[in-house]
């Protein structure tokens, strides 16, 4: 459960990005996230696994204050949640292999189960037989791909995305689409933000839209 | 504990990838480091070649108490070894009758020189060690001893020897002097490797954050990698100092032969050696764990 209570986020140099969000998400939810450009959707998301904090009000996980997590109990906190943010962030250096295994060594599994992990999260995404290339060379869509699968490697009980079909064609949109909606079936929590509220309406997820840092349900 | 052993391999292995990845910048890190640290290893090692060479040459430091000749030799020689068995601070008391004082000299090669002589010069003596190496206790005894009826001389053996150790001593300050400066050189140099190393792996670090890794985590391949950086230099300065070793024998013994001394070389031993590579790793890590903690503060 994710619970936002009056939260207020200014930023330095004063922009305020979310001004009051109150919401309450339930375990398992399938919720999509939109709203125009600079409204705070990625703030939001952001405050929950503690990349940034809020200035005011809290914001919970579970039975616990992410808000006011001491800084040393937060790799624990995101280590279950998967991430796939706006910018990729895959490390280019690192086979795709490498890239999907980094979460399950920062969590310390046994590299036996880890192997199988991995190979589980390439057949997954649909990009089995190509990891020992490295993620230069694949296009936009399958780079997504494997933050995806990077994203979901370790079972995380959440799941958060932020704008994960911009800048793909159509046809892999739908399918990262129907990839989260997987997710979710399996009881995953899964919040997507997107301009592309059509990719997910045969699932009827919960919808939200953020304007100028205040929320409202649709 | 598996767990532990093996993300500390992974490290391990991340901080070896590393070093590899640029071959040119790691040996040349190297090289400095093993040249710095094989000058105070070298100075160590001719040290302790020159201390090992006194102590042979002098064995422990003697008294020499030359007798006077006079007609009734057996209760003069009695009456002072008397006195030396007295003495507490005396650890073994050696009589040297001046017949025997000859065939020593004779048999050291001076045979032709001596047999020019009608008669024996050589006076009957004692040769006394003593327990303690305190100057204190030798100049009170020495004293003493020149006051005894029948002595004529007493010689110290170990004049030279003392400020020979005394050299010893100031080369051993001048040499740890040396060498913390050059390992706060070495420190130095990892610190700012670690720094370099730091800055070209940002992404990976914040990515890193993102998927929950601990500052543990994060920071244990760069002390990895400073504690590497340090193995390699000091093996570099071990065989660096074998090197010179080999190289000086030859002439050192040469030089040797014409004093009529014979002087080999000894290297560092396996003991020495793992003390000069333990060292250099431990400065290895120390750079990289302030350099760690210095740009690497915070989420
Ligand atoms: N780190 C930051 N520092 C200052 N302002 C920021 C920062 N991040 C976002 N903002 C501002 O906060 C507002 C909301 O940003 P964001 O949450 O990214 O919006 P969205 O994702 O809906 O486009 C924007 O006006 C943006 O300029
Ligand atoms: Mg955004």
């Amino acid at each position: 459960m994710i619970v936002f209570d009056n939260v207020v986020k200014h930023y330095p140099g004063g922009y305020t990005a979310l001004d009051g969000v109150s919401l309450k998400i339930e375990t398992g939810e399938l919720v999509i996230i939109s709203g125009h450009s600079g409204a705070g959707k990625s703030t939001l998301l952001k405050l929950i696994p503690a990349m940034e904090r809020p200035s005011s009000g809290s914001v919970w996980l579970n039975d616990q204050d992410v808000s006011r997590l001491p800084r040393r109990a937060i790799p624990y906190l995101r280590r279950n949640i998967g991430l796939v943010l706006q910018e990729n962030r895959l490390l280019f250096d690192r086979t795709i292999y490498d890239n999907i295994l980094l979460p399950l060594i920062i969590n310390g599994h046994p590299p036996g189960d880890a192997g199988r992990r991995v190979e589980a999260a390439l057949d997954r995404v649909g990009l089995h037989g190509r990891e020992r290339e490295f993620p230069s060379g694949l296009s936009g869509g399958e780079q997504q791909r494997v933050a995806i699968a990077r994203a979901f490697v370790n079972r995380p009980s959440i799941l958060i995305a932020d704008e994960p079909t911009a800048h793909l064609d159509p046809a892999y949109a739908a399918e990262i689409a129907e990839l989260f909606n997987s997710f979710n079936s399996a009881g995953v929590t899964v919040l997507v933000v997107t301009h592309d509220v059509a990719l997910f309406r045969h699932w009827s997820p919960r919808r939200l839209a953020l304007a100028h840092g205040r929320l409202m349900e649709e | 504990m598996r767990n532990w052993l093996y993300l500390h391999g992974r490290s391990f292995l991340r901080a070896l990838h590393r070093l590899g990845e640029q071959p040119f910048g790691t040996l040349l890190s190297a090289l400095v480091m093993g040249i710095a640290l094989a000058l105070p290893a070298g100075g160590y090692i001719l040290l302790d070649n020159v201390a090992s060479l006194a102590r042979g040459v002098s064995g422990t430091p003697e008294i020499s108490l030359f007798l006077d000749e006079t007609p009734d030799v057996a209760a003069q020689t009695e009456d002072i070894q008397h006195k030396l068995k007295a003495e507490p601070a005396v650890a073994s008391i050696r009589y040297v009758p001046r017949d025997e004082a000859l065939r020593q000299l004779e048999s050291n090669g001076l045979g032709d020189v001596l047999g020019g002589l009608a008669a024996n010069p050589l006076p009957d003596a004692f040769v006394v060690t003593l327990r303690s190496d305190d100057p204190g206790v030798y100049d009170a005894l020495t004293a003493k001893m020149r006051g005894w009826a029948g002595v004529t001389h007493v010689r110290l053996d170990s004049a030279w020897v003392k400020r020979l150790s005394a050299l010893l001593e100031l080369g051993r300050v001048v040499l740890l002097v040396l060498a913390v400066l050059l390992g706060l050189a070495l420190v130095i140099v990892t610190f700012n490797t670690i720094r370099l190393q730091i800055l070209t792996q940002t992404s990976e670090i914040e990515v890193s954050r993102l998927l929950g890794a601990t500052n543990r985590f994060i920071r244990r391949p760069f002390y990895w990698f400073g504690s590497l950086q340090g193995i390699l230099g000091g093996l570099i300065a071990v065989g660096a100092v074998w090197l010179g070793v080999v190289v000086l024998t030859e002439p050192v013994a040469r030089v040797a032969e014409t004093y009529g001394a014979v002087i080999a070389l000894t290297g560092p031993n396996w003991q020495q050696s793992a003390a000069v590579v333990g060292f250099a790793a431990a400065l290895g890590w120390l750079g990289a764990a302030l350099s760690v903690r210095r740009h690497l503060r915070g989420a």
